[in-house]
């Protein structure tokens, strides 16, 4: 960074390349969210009630089993993305700006796996 | 280096004087519903999901927590976020292509996107309680 003009104090401070690629990510796990959570909301209103062996019996299939795995990464992939933003709009001291994105980035990881790891569990019959 | 070349600049937009709106009101609705899920929603889907790979044990201890008066409450509240969450992320599409920003058109959507979320939560509910 220069110290004279201008243009030397501005020159580094720009974009950082990478907004375009966090919007457009956004859009598509947004559009992600839409499909899986309508195939779940459809699903809640469609089966016979809400009891354990009913549930699971549905899970445990293939397609739905599938979704919701989908919907499990989207939505966790989504919700990284917007509390990114979060964190960015209201944490301006460096070192925490860090602290919290290293803790969403596990945080959502470690969703993802929790949620993937217990319909795959369910589905390939390790239940009850 | 806060000084230079900001003289005399003017404020736009000005901070402190300014008359809401629904788009307003909208913008934020999406932030805060969006965020609240990301807490709440994804918390409950976990504890779901991990309820129900634990066995009809952990599942009946899942059940009768979030069909206590404050558990329905937290199901309430995340299901209003997410259709309120959904209208609002809709408009957020039109609005990517460059459609809806006339004044009237951006005020009408504003006003139409929480409603027709308060609508779907109730038809959701209706559905689910009415089987």
């Amino acid at each position: 960074m220069g110290n004279g003009t201008s243009i030397g104090r501005v020159r580094g401070l720009g974009s950082a390349k990478g907004g375009v690629h966090h919007w457009l990510l956004q859009r598509f796990t947004a559009i992600g969210n839409l499909l899986t959570l309508i195939f779940l909301v459809v699903s809640l209103v469609l089966l016979p009630d809400l009891n354990y062996a009913t549930v699971i019996e549905w899970i445990a299939r293939p397609v739905p089993a599938v979704l919701m795995i989908l919907l499990v990464v989207t939505t966790f992939w989504h919700a990284r993305l917007g509390l990114q933003v979060l964190v960015e709009d209201y944490v301006h001291e460096h070192a925490n700006k860090f602290a919290c994105i290293a803790a969403l980035n596990l945080a959502a990881c470690g969703g993802i796996a929790f949620g993937v790891f217990c319909i795959v569990r369910i589905a390939l019959g390790a239940h009850a | 280096m806060a000084n230079a070349g900001t003289k005399n600049r003017p404020l736009s937009p000005h901070l402190q004087i300014w008359k809401w709106g629904p788009h307003m009101f909208v913008s934020i609705l999406h932030r805060v519903t969006g965020d609240g899920m990301a807490f709440a929603g994804l918390g409950v889907l976990l504890w779901w999901l991990g309820a129900l790979a634990g066995g009809p044990a952990s599942y009946a201890t899942f059940t009768a927590v979030i069909t206590s008066p404050i558990g329905y409450l937290v199901l309430v509240g995340i299901s209003w976020a997410f259709f309120s969450h959904m209208c609002s992320g809709l408009r957020h599409f039109a609005l990517d292509v460059g459609a809806g920003f006339e004044l009237n058109a951006n005020k009408f959507w504003s006003i139409v996107c929480p409603i027709l979320g308060v609508l779907f939560t109730a038809a959701f509910w209706a559905l689910v309680l009415l089987r």
